[in-house]
């Protein structure tokens, strides 16, 4: 135990607290670009490839959702698959058996997940840790089981997704594309801005030590329910995206544990509670899904040896590697301060990761 | 008579759940650690014994002589090798870990064994029952399953509050700075406690191969059940372990009577209802582990 003694003098009078840094300009700049050029793409690419950006696009978007929840919010769960099913579901639902424009039923198949999973997080919330992870994995064994003993969701067997069937195979996957390009986007400026939040500070504080946190006033469980929601309805949005993509749902492949995989590696290789990393992670996840297809199995071994490997000795993953531990970033969460004499930008003060 | 039945089915089914929460149990109660590849490491040794039966000929019983020392001494190892290094880490490393380790095991036994379903073949004995009544009957199989859980958790019981090693392992647990000022080293303490934790899985594992049929990814099931074991029985307590096994089969052996694909879904149910309405389980805290 140490105890610090700070002089009130020591801080200069004419220190400046600064968010943004040269490289989140250029980011800023780079990121702006990117969702300019990025709608054109069905005018230049192919089908398939389209197809492609859609997978890495809702890769994107799971990884993002589980980094809010793990990264910042100190939960892990290996049940986010939960609400990629019931994203899935819904929208199969209400766009084929309600009838509703398939375009509107995304949003409110995301709408549905969250508030699903807002009585479950009281349950979920009775354990922690790694007993919070293996319940969460239970929650969304239960509810697949369920929808399996459900005629009118197709039971076993699943769902054709037939919303877009009046739609070409050209114009529906343009479509897809540019649904899923508007997910990605909200999803990691959603994150962006929770985490620049009071909420986002909060955050930081919850995991560097709960207790704390909470005798300071921050709303531990209120603070952790709300991620725990966004997080869901996320998942819930990455569950659509696929089902817009592949045109089917079936109880044990959209509700498959292996989603939670890919989520976690994806986040570990790209780096954990950051907003870059899980980006960086899903394109480095997705290029490697690729390039080692044909291995087979072996490809989830080296993946999983890999994500061993980077918790234990690179815990700040790639995108520590290529930020230098945080002195770059292309989405500012935290407070630098100004060293007033030099000018210098210090690092972090209170940072998100 | 069914539903008697169903019952005695299910506690001797909650034997094995309990023998196989037991190590899950020690490693949380120890370390904090909550090991994800529990499940896959049980199916690990049971892998590990159908190699041993298949290349020597042995029964399954001869065979888990030597699976428990294999699994201790994975279990050492993986202490060293990741689990130490996870620790001081901190944060999510252990549980990421873990996890990352149960992903690269089922997939590495998936490679080496097939998806398909294996058992361990025990001749006579996976048929032979006790004649209670025309309607009920125990299978000897099931029973010593259920013997050998009572004795594992009444044994550890025991270690832990006897034994110098066992009092470490408490002390470890309780007050981590403390202890190395007492000339103990507590990453050796963990690595004999993964050891005896991954013992108890190579016991686990190989009835559990002896009872019915295993594939690589049936770790999952059983990381889940045993989990469940733990949750409902409240945890730190082994003998709650015990019956939160017990409640966790009689729950799943009664949802098969009404519908062979109900089993698995009334457990996790039974589990759920546990968990909202008394979270800290049926015997909490009974003795820390």
């Amino acid at each position: 135990m140490t105890t610090e003694i700070v002089h009130p003098h020591v801080v200069h009078p004419h220190a400046k607290v600064r968010r943004a840094t040269k490289s989140s300009w250029a980011g800023l700049v780079v990121v702006a670009a990117l969702i300019l050029v990025a709608p054109a793409a069905p005018y230049i690419l192919d089908r398939g490839t389209q197809g492609s950006l859609v997978t890495l696009f809702s890769l994107i978007v799971m990884a993002t959702m589980w980094n809010l929840l793990a990264g910042y919010g100190g939960m892990l769960s290996v049940g986010q698959q939960a609400y990629i099913g019931i994203g899935a579901y819904a929208l199969v639902y209400l766009s084929d058996k309600v009838g509703l424009d398939p375009f509107m039923a995304v949003p409110l198949a995301v709408v549905v997940a969250g508030v699903i999973s807002f009585p479950i997080s009281y349950l979920a919330f009775r354990l922690s840790g790694g007993y919070f992870a293996i319940g969460t994995w239970v929650i969304a064994v239960v509810i697949m089981e369920i929808i399996e003993q459900v005629p009118a969701l197709g039971g076993g067997i699943g769902e054709t997704f037939k919303g877009f069937s009046d739609l070409g195979p050209g114009t529906r996957i343009a479509y897809v594309y540019w649904l899923s390009l508007a997910g990605v986007v909200l999803s990691v400026a959603i994150t962006y801005v929770i985490m620049r939040s009071r909420l986002g500070l909060g955050f930081t504080a919850i995991r560097d030590d709960a207790i704390a946190a909470g005798s300071l006033g921050v709303r531990v469980t209120r603070s952790k329910r709300f991620v725990f929601v966004v997080a869901a309805m996320g998942c819930g949005l990455a569950g659509a995206m696929i089902t817009a993509n592949t045109l089917r749902v079936q109880p044990d492949s959209i509700f498959s544990v292996n989603y939670a995989v890919f989520m976690i590696f994806i986040v570990v290789i790209g780096g954990i509670g950051t907003i870059e990393g899980p980006i960086v992670g899903a394109i480095v996840f997705f290029a490697l899904q690729q390039w080692l297809a044909d291995l087979g199995a072996w490809y989830m071994v080296i993946l999983g040896v890999v994500a061993i490997v980077i918790t234990l000795f690179l815990p700040r993953g790639l995108w520590g590697l290529i930020s230098g531990n945080g002195r770059i970033r292309l989405f500012p969460v935290g407070y630098r301060l100004v060293n007033p004499l030099t000018g210098e930008i210090q690092a972090d003060t209170a940072s998100a990761d | 008579m069914q539903w008697i039945n169903a019952i005695i089915q299910g506690i001797l089914l909650g034997g094995l759940y309990a023998l196989l929460a037991a190590g899950l149990s020690l490693m949380f109660g120890v370390m904090r650690i909550v090991n994800l590849a529990h499940g896959a490491l049980a199916i690990l040794a049971a892998y590990i014994g159908l190699v041993i039966v298949q290349g020597t000929g042995v029964s399954p019983f001869i065979a888990l002589i030597a699976v428990v020392p294999i699994m201790a001494g994975v279990g050492y190892l993986l202490q060293w090798g990741i689990f130490n290094r996870a620790l001081r880490v901190g944060g999510l490393a252990p549980l990421l870990a873990a996890f990352g380790l149960a992903v690269v095991l089922s997939q590495l036994m998936q490679l080496k064994f097939s998806a398909d379903s294996q058992s361990l073949q025990t001749g006579s004995l996976s048929i032979a029952s006790i004649h209670i009544t025309d309607e009920i009957s125990i299978g000897v199989l099931p029973l010593m399953t259920f013997v050998v859980g009572v004795l594992v958790i009444f044994g550890l019981q025991v270690f832990l509050s006897k034994a110098p090693l066992g009092r470490a392992m408490r002390a470890a647990s309780d007050d981590p700075e403390t202890v190395p000022l007492m000339g103990i080293d507590n990453r050796q303490v963990y690595a004999l406690s993964t050891a005896i934790a991954l013992g108890t899985v190579g016991i686990a594992g190989m009835f559990l191969g002896m009872r019915g049929n295993f594939d690589p990814n049936y770790g999952q099931a059983m990381l889940i059940f045993a989990f469940e074991a733990v949750i409902i029985g409240g945890l730190g307590s082994l003998w709650g372990t015990l019956a939160g096994g017990m409640v966790l089969g009689i729950a799943q052996a009664m949802g098969s009577q009404v519908n062979p694909s109900y089993g698995v879904l009334v457990g996790n149910l039974v589990f759920l209802l546990i968990l909202a309405f008394r979270p800290t389980g049926l015997l909490p805290k009974a003795v820390t582990t």
